[in-house]
């Protein structure tokens, strides 16, 4: 999008920090979530899943479950599309959602869904859903990446290894991602130092407090009706309907509050299941997962299995980098390797660069989005090269990432020249913070990262509406998940100059606004803010318009100021100005309703970078680790409202200090996950966090109008580093293997020692 | 004509070449005339690219412009969580 | 399985209702008495988002059968406010923004006016580890805690 001039002006709403219009409902109990909702004459869903890892579906008899006293429906996978194919890599995806929302003939992962029910109420639907009996053919599985690629691993199915696969690899390989410049060997050669080594984390989960849900109604006339919880309700849209075999237009989605999603609600699991019980009871249906059938059945993130390899002269310049990272990403194509790929060494300016990504198919859930999906894992992997080299230099860790940072000009490793970036800034902030001079105690060690994301534009429409009394109210259709009603609220007021208080921002419905791509790669505040302010200007166009109209003057010789239109010079009259609510309030008489709207794929997310301190305690004896100190330093590009963009800083780090040191997948070797529930997954906990100190660095993005980045995602990006090489430096051992939980940090000062 | 650059891993599939030169004034000049020059790449592109302008990233509009002395670099498609 | 007949006070008002055996105080509130501010993150007492008071004491609602309210009192969210009047912790928590998503928020709020009213000056440590109980994945606490402790202080200078 082309910049429209305004960054050098002094903002009078941008950059304050008002309330959150639904802040209200959410202190009081009133806002309404996925489970919230009530239909009249509502049923109750609940799905049968696979207790085992892979196994053929020899015969699922529904007959006691259907004469079961309040049992409305059953459906299997014969009651979806059999119009679908399954095709390589993903070409293959709406497919492998429906795949994955309901078995076909195997059960590929231990939750997989199998049938459904609808009942009159919650127990009976549970009750019969145990009446469903379901015989297996046990088939061999596999879980793990580096087991899922051996050459005697089950084939989980054939067919989807796509166009980049190297021949000779495993039919589970399915994807590659192959990636780089310059001449790495002979980069290691002109190195002082060169560190090689293996890295693995386990899949962790989104952990969203709110468990999947809808209400879903539909009818053999096929028009249907979904409430959910949901980051992206156009996408809910278009594939039910194709998982359905119904148009598109047919199905109205509406968007509930969204009590959490960090990527893992931008796919559908329930809803178009409570369609199709929906469409055979002829009753709306909720559907509610149960906390196990969260962790069971929806996306985790990937697990990897990651090799590193960096050279490094005296004076710190890194010479060359390679990489090769593995990620398991479930029983279907789709971890995003590629992006660990990319984003691995983008922020440092390298001649000579290789990486490569595999996407790895296991007996596992289809892994989702989780926050700037890929980047964190990569960044553990290269940030603690990085950081061991520095160790044995002896080279300050943030002196060596500034003398080798990626800036504005540099090409990137994955391919382009950067525009304007913030990187240097944030680590010269980071350098300068208190923290960063600040002695440690005994037991204690301090950690430094750095993080890329390349955050995201896509397709966004809003539309905009003057009311009567000079008041605004705006419809987006990204669902709100972290506060963007203010921001959108706060960059039309700085546009139309009227009072934050005086605009409503509502989530629109799939059927009152153009469509909408899903509220991910922290797309929000950049796409859907850039287009408010698209539709604001549209509104202050046709304000001026009316008020020339008015004093009988050229319309370009009106400007607008401050919620006024005035004549721009003495030459254009002598008029007193007219307040935008004296323009409104003859709206209706001067040539109709006031609107705006504005719809584009705007394509100028700009990338963000962001460097964390940590300060971490080891204790030796139990192997427990405390994070007792930590700072976040990211560009934000500018910063709309400059509290909730904290709250997204302190959130991915709240999140990465979960995956370092607790978070993971535990399998058996049945196959089964261990630990489907808050008690044995284990999310940092209020006693377990210190305050977490932020500073936030602007750098416009020269594609935005007020020069906005997104910063959802990046904040998650250094934490897992940064964490292990506090913990590494504490420990005194190098922490190559996520989570450090106690046992695996026992382990590692055993093996020290030993 | 514009220099558009690929990932190494869709060397196979042209020639061997780090880049491919193609006739374009857009986005989606620049896709269709990589397939034209190599109908090996519909496979990659169809599984879906971005492509990055100058260092903009272009992740789908195809109306965007380009011009003979442009940066072009195909990229894998972005999208986020 | 029939039924079984329970009275309680709910936020100060007398409720009758009839709940299957089985049944949760969060079922209860959520399904039969459309009372939606308690929220099931978990069924299992792990997140608190269902947190309520019973005759006074926090308790995770998905913990405590809907029999076993019978003849005693339970305070929600919903009872919070005092008519239009946000209680100190509401006010502060949109304040300092200690919320993002608010899934947690109920249970949390539930939670914290719980705690000031039985320790009206904690300390930051007390905060975290009375709230230990309250899974939030948006914030980090950080706001959160910081909420907490300012309304205590208000509360108390207030006294």
């Amino acid at each position: 999008m082309a910049l429209d001039g305004t960054k050098d002006t002094a903002f009078k709403y941008v950059g304050t920090t008002p309330e959150r219009p639904d802040g209200f409902d959410k202190v009081t109990g009133r806002a309404r979530f996925g489970a919230d909702m009530i239909a009249p004459g509502m049923l109750f869903g609940s799905i049968v899943r696979s207790p085992h890892a892979h196994a053929r579906i020899v015969k699922i008899d529904t007959s006691k479950a259907e004469a079961l006293d309040g049992v409305k429906a059953v459906v299997t996978r014969a009651d979806f599309s059999s119009a679908l194919e399954c095709k390589p890599g993903m070409d293959g995806e709406i497919w492998n959602t429906l795949e994955n929302v309901m078995a076909g003939e195997k059960a590929l992962y231990d939750g997989h869904a199998i049938a459904a029910v609808a009942a009159t109420s919650n127990l009976i639907a549970r009750d019969a859903a145990k009446l469903i009996e379901v015989e297996y053919e046990i088939l061999p599985h596999v879980t793990d990446v580096d087991l899922a690629m051996a050459d005697d691993a089950p084939v989980i199915r054939e067919g989807v290894t796509d166009y980049s696969v190297p021949k000779g690899m495993h039919p589970n390989v399915v994807r590659c991602h192959d990636q780089g410049h310059g001449d790495v060997e002979a980069g290691f050669a002109e190195a002082d130092l060169v560190i090689e080594d293996h890295f693995t984390t386990e899949a962790t989960h989104q952990g969203y407090i709110e468990p999947n849900a809808c209400v879903a109604t539909l009818g053999a006339d096929g028009k249907g009706e979904v409430w959910c919880s949901t980051q992206g309700h156009w996408n809910v849209q278009k594939v039910c309907a194709a998982l359905l075999d119904l148009e598109t237009s047919q199905l109205r989605v509406t968007a509930s509050e969204i009590g959490g999603g960090f990527g893992g609600k931008t796919t559908v699991f329930v809803e178009p299941v409570a369609l199709a019980l929906s469409r055979k009871a002829n009753k709306p249906v909720k559907m509610v997962m149960t906390r196990a059938e969260v962790f069971r059945a929806t996306g985790p993130t990937a697990s990897t299995s990651m090799d590193v390899k960096i050279g490094m002269k005296k004076d710190g310049t890194i010479t060359a980098a390679k990489g090769v990272f593995r990620l398991q990403g479930g029983a279907f194509p789709g971890a995003p390797c590629e992006f660990t790929a990319m984003c691995a060494f983008a922020p440092y300016n390298l001649a000579n660069v290789h990486q490569t990504g595999y996407d790895v198919m296991s007996n596992r859930p289809k892994q989702a989005a989780y926050r700037a999906p890929g980047s964190p894992m990569a960044a553990f992997a290269v940030e603690s090269v990085i950081d061991e080299l520095c160790n044995q230099l002896g080279l300050d860790p943030i002196d060596v990432r500034l003398k080798n940072a990626s800036h504005e000009g540099t090409r990137a490793s994955y391919g382009p020249k950067f525009e304007r970036i913030g990187l240097v800034e944030t680590l010269e902030e980071a350098k300068a913070h208190p923290h960063y001079s600040a002695p440690l105690a005994e037991g204690q060690g301090r950690g430094v990262s750095c993080g890329f994301w390349f955050n995201h534009g896509g397709e966004t429409s809003v539309s905009m509406a003057m009311s009567e009394d000079g008041s605004a109210q705006i419809m987006v259709g990204t669902p709100d998940i972290g506060g963007s009603r203010a921001s959108m609220a706060l960059m039309a007021a700085e546009v139309l100059g009227i009072p934050y208080d005086t605009i409503r921002c509502t989530i629109a419905d799939t059927a009152s606004l153009g469509y909408n791509e899903i509220s991910h790669g922290s797309r929000v505040t950049y796409a859907s803010g850039l287009a408010v302010i698209k539709s604001a200007n549209a509104i202050v166009k046709e304000l001026c318009r009316r008020a020339a109209a008015k004093w009988d003057i050229d319309a370009d010789a009106v400007i607008w100021e401050d919620g006024y239109a005035k004549p721009s010079g003495p030459n254009a009259g002598d008029f007193e100005p007219l307040h935008i609510a004296e323009i409104t309030a003859t709206m209706g008489a001067t040539g109709g309703p006031i609107n705006g709207h504005f719809e584009a794929t705007p394509e100028g997310a700009g990338v963000s970078f962001a460097t964390h301190i940590v300060d971490a305690e080891v204790d030796k004896e139990t192997g427990a680790t405390k994070v007792v100190r930590y700072t976040v330093v990211q560009d934000a590009g500018k910063a709309i409202h400059p509290t909730y963009v904290e709250g997204q800083y302190q959130g991915g780090a709240a999140q990465g200090i979960g995956w370092a040191l607790n978070e993971e997948y535990i399998y058996g070797e049945d196959g089964r996950l261990q630990n489907a529930g808050f008690l044995d997954y284990r999310i940092p906990v209020a006693s377990d966090l210190p305050m977490i100190d932020t500073v936030i660095v602007e750098v416009p993005n020269p594609g935005h109008p007020f020069g906005v980045r997104g910063v959802g995602e990046t904040s998650i990006c250094p934490p897992l580093a940064a964490i292990a090489n506090a913990v590494s430096a504490a420990a005194g051992v190098r922490m190559r293997n996520l989570p450090m939980s106690p046992p695996r940090i026992l382990a590692a000062l055993d093996a020290k020692s030993g | 004509m514009v220099e558009v650059q690929l990932w190494s891993g869709l060397r196979a599939l042209v020639d061997g070449k780090s880049s491919v030169q193609v006739e374009a004034k857009t986005v989606g000049e620049v896709l269709t005339g990589l397939v034209k020059a190599y109908p090996a790449l519909q496979g990659p592109i169809d599984a879906g690219v971005s492509v990055a302008v100058d260092g903009r990233i272009i992740a789908s509009a195809l109306n965007e412009p380009v011009h003979p002395d442009s940066e072009v670099v195909l990229m894998q498609r972005l999208k986020g969580g | 399985m029939s039924k079984i007949h329970v009275t309680t006070k709910i936020n100060g008002d007398t409720v009758e209702f009839l709940c299957d055996p089985r049944e949760t105080v969060l079922d209860v509130l959520r399904d039969r008495l459309g009372l939606t501010g308690a929220k099931e993150g978990c069924g299992t007492g792990d997140c608190g988002a269902c947190s309520v008071t019973l005759d006074g004491r926090l308790v995770c609602s998905c913990l405590v059968l809907g029999a076993e309210a019978d003849g005693k009192e339970i305070g929600t969210v919903e009872g919070i406010a005092q008519g239009e009047d946000l209680h100190p912790l509401q006010e502060k928590f949109i304040e300092y923004a200690a919320l993002q998503c608010g899934i947690c928020t109920p249970g949390i709020l539930v939670a914290a006016k719980s705690l000031l009213e039985k320790n009206p000056d904690p300390t930051e440590e007390q905060v975290r580890y009375w709230l230990a109980g309250n899974l939030c994945r948006c914030t980090g606490y950080d706001k959160i805690i910081r909420a907490v402790m300012d309304t205590a202080a208000d509360l108390r200078e207030a006294s």
